[in-house]
């Protein structure tokens, strides 16, 4: 028999060649030798047990903001606002971390919702805006990313900034954080914590709500054809608004895993580059919560290596960053792609009567 | 009051001027119905190249390597805009997508050569375009002292851009094609024009102003490279809706918009000032931009095929 591949996947993998080839192409332009560069590279982040569970560590909150933008799409909807919502879910986490003396049993918690809570709010509102005045949600959600970059901003430096810093919130307390000690000891010391597991749970409470439920059928339905959707009695207007919502939850629980899991304190003054990455991670996941995972840990092991390798040869640690967006201008060019593809030499490559798209 | 006023508006000038042409740019690209939320990308790359530019020839040319660097800055963003025109003309990809893959290539690329450049990631200038008063005009009771003391070189390039803008959007044949290209691309099509040249038109434009808005920002009031505008292309972006896609509300929404800055950012300096929370002014342009948007949902002003890839076979 032989082995046939799904045509998404092979997409993916050219992207991705794609992308590693532009990074291999600037190092090679200044001058190093990218084989070396990438060898670095991937030993940075896969060396020991240590520097995997920091790159699971970087690769948590990614998954989240992946599968926020992923499941937007899925339902029709381009959430560029994942930005906003890390901030809003991170801040408020922040807050309450630093606030409330509660045992960490309870803080926890509290702080999950909160997040999960502010990230919807941020979600909610381009969703409403969407579904009752049709404004363009993607326009919607630009101003929502700097309403929260500066209500952060403020927030942080007049009321939580540490002593020293005007630019960071004062570190969260041992209670306040996602980081366990018997984890850390299990990968010998890395960053890497209990969000984890809030982000896997995430994918497959996602991944049964849209294929299992009722529910996810309609979102879906949404996404292809509102009118048609609409045609079937489906409320189009509330779906938009939830799933707006459950986008903007993810994104804010993904603030709380970066801002109070991988990192210790708030850092105000940039945009948090996990929600841009997040587009990456879902259009390299083609939607799906499990092309998802397997997204964003490929990105993680490219954040997480990138330091390693700058201190080893000579190579600015941005390479990782241009190869992600060079990865992202491949994903929105894929025609190109699938139109070689499509060409009778590759033809064998896949199963028959996949691929019915313009090419 | 009028003494406040007097020495604010220098400052209001500086920061609008930039926002100023990166959001005309913005207007090309989108009336010609090419999305672009890369203006950000764009600026940075204009900074980037302008910044190298000059540290590298001004012991050369000296003064003039800021006006040649500022050239520079444009046919950077003018090449760099390629990119987008090249995936949403040809290819048909999404068009936020792709701005979304030239704000980050931008930020990462041009980091990672300066970097490999300065070690730093930084490229700092030691000098920067002088302020001058307009001789005559500045003698002027009222407007002399507001509009022509202590303005930049930069400051009549972009208003000489503003008028060109508007008079080639609505005076030439040129300017019609590209709104029909963003309104009825099909009408366009039927006319005997090719659509895409205009588009491709639309987006070197505004990768032309977007780089000139990012090296103005450098040759005026930061002084300095670090890889960032500062959401200064997304600010643009929302006067360019606030402005709704006209040349003359785009000039109202950026003197607005950069009015509020200049505030925010003297409100220490200035007591009289203080009376209004900064957050508020920093948040305000994003939030009228949205009311806007809420007010005006019925009577869309935003070209009507703006986004969507224009297909010659399709009817």
């Amino acid at each position: 028999m032989r082995i046939r591949l799904n045509r998404d996947f092979v997409i993916g993998l050219v992207t991705v060649f794609l992308g590693l080839l532009a990074g291999a192409l600037l190092m090679a332009l200044t001058g190093n030798n990218p084989l070396q560069g990438f060898r670095f590279l991937f030993r940075g982040s896969l060396m020991n047990v240590e520097r995997f569970g920091n790159t699971l560590a970087i690769s948590t909150p990614l998954i989240l903001t992946g599968l926020s933008v992923a499941f937007a799409f899925r339902t029709g909807l381009f959430n560029i606002g994942s930005p906003g919502q890390v901030l809003v879910g991170g801040l408020l986490a922040t807050v309450l971390g630093l606030t409330l003396e509660l045992p960490g049993v309870l803080l926890l918690p509290v702080m999950t919702l909160a997040a999960i809570a502010g990230g919807a709010f941020w979600g909610f509102i381009p969703g409403y805006l969407k579904a009752r005045f049709n404004v363009h949600e993607v326009v919607a959600c630009i101003m929502m990313n700097w309403i929260a970059y500066w209500i952060t901003y403020y927030t942080i430096r007049i009321h939580f900034s540490s002593a020293g810093l005007a630019t960071e919130s004062r570190r969260l307390g041992f209670d306040a954080s996602l980081r366990v000690k018997w984890l850390t000891d299990l990968f010998q010391g890395s960053y890497v914590n209990l969000g984890i597991f809030l982000a896997l749970a995430a994918v497959v409470v996602i991944a049964v709500i849209l294929n299992n439920t009722v529910w996810g059928y309609q979102f879906k339905a949404v996404g292809f054809n509102r009118y048609a959707a609409e045609n079937a009695g489906i409320a189009v207007q509330r779906n938009i608004v939830t799933s707006m919502m459950i986008s903007g939850a993810l994104s804010g629980l993904a603030g709380l895993c970066f801002y109070a899991g991988y990192a210790v304190n708030m850092e105000i003054g940039i945009m948090p580059a996990i929600g841009w990455d997040g587009i990456a991670v879902a259009l390299l996941g083609a939607a799906s919560p499990v092309g998802v995972v397997g997204a964003a840990l490929f990105f993680g092991i490219l954040q997480s290596g990138k330091g390693f390798m700058g201190a080893m040869t000579d190579i600015p640690p941005e390479v990782g960053d241009t190869i992600i967006a060079a990865i992202i201008y491949f994903a929105a060019t894929s025609v190109l792609i699938r139109r070689v593809l499509a060409h009778r030499r590759f033809r064998f490559l896949f199963t028959r009567g996949e691929d019915n798209s313009d090419v | 009051m009028f003494d406040i006023l007097v020495n604010l508006f220098p400052y209001a000038m500086a920061f609008t001027m930039p926002i100023l042409v990166t959001a005309l740019g913005g207007l090309c690209s989108e009336r010609s119905g090419i999305v672009n939320i890369g203006l950000e990308g764009l600026m940075v790359v204009g900074s980037f190249s302008a910044a190298v530019f000059i540290s590298r020839f001004y012991p050369i040319l000296g003064g003039n390597a800021l006006w040649f660097g500022l050239l520079v800055a444009m046919a950077a963003g003018a090449v760099f805009s390629l990119l987008h025109a090249f995936a949403c003309i040809n290819l048909r990809a999404n068009h936020v997508i792709s701005g979304i893959a030239i704000n980050m290539i931008a930020a990462a690329m041009t980091v990672f050569f300066a970097r490999t450049m300065t070690g730093s990631g930084n490229i700092l200038l030691r000098n920067g375009l002088a302020r001058f008063s307009v001789p005559v005009l500045a003698e002027i009771p009222l407007a002399g002292p507001l509009l022509f003391r202590q303005s930049y070189g930069t400051t009549w390039l972009i208003l000489v851009v503003l008028v060109l803008v508007w008079f080639v959007l609505y005076y030439t044949r040129f300017g019609m094609r590209l709104w029909a290209a963003g309104e009825h691309p099909h009408a366009l099509d039927a006319a005997g024009v090719s659509v895409y040249r205009i588009q491709y038109s639309g987006v070197l434009l505004s990768g032309m102003f977007a780089g000139l808005g990012g090296a103005t920002i450098l040759v005026t009031y930061s002084g300095e490279f670090n890889g960032s505008v500062s959401g200064m292309g997304f600010l643009a972006l929302a006067a360019l809706i606030f402005g709704k896609w006209k040349p003359l509300g785009v000039l109202g929404s950026t003197l607005f918009f950069g009015f509020a800055m200049t505030i925010a950012n003297a409100s220490q300096a200035e007591p009289a000032l203080q009376a209004i929370p900064e957050i508020i002014l920093k948040v305000f342009p994003y939030v009228v931009t949205l009311l806007a948007l809420i007010l005006f949902s019925r009577t869309t002003q935003a070209p009507r095929a703006l986004g969507e890839p224009f297909d010659k076979g399709k009817r």
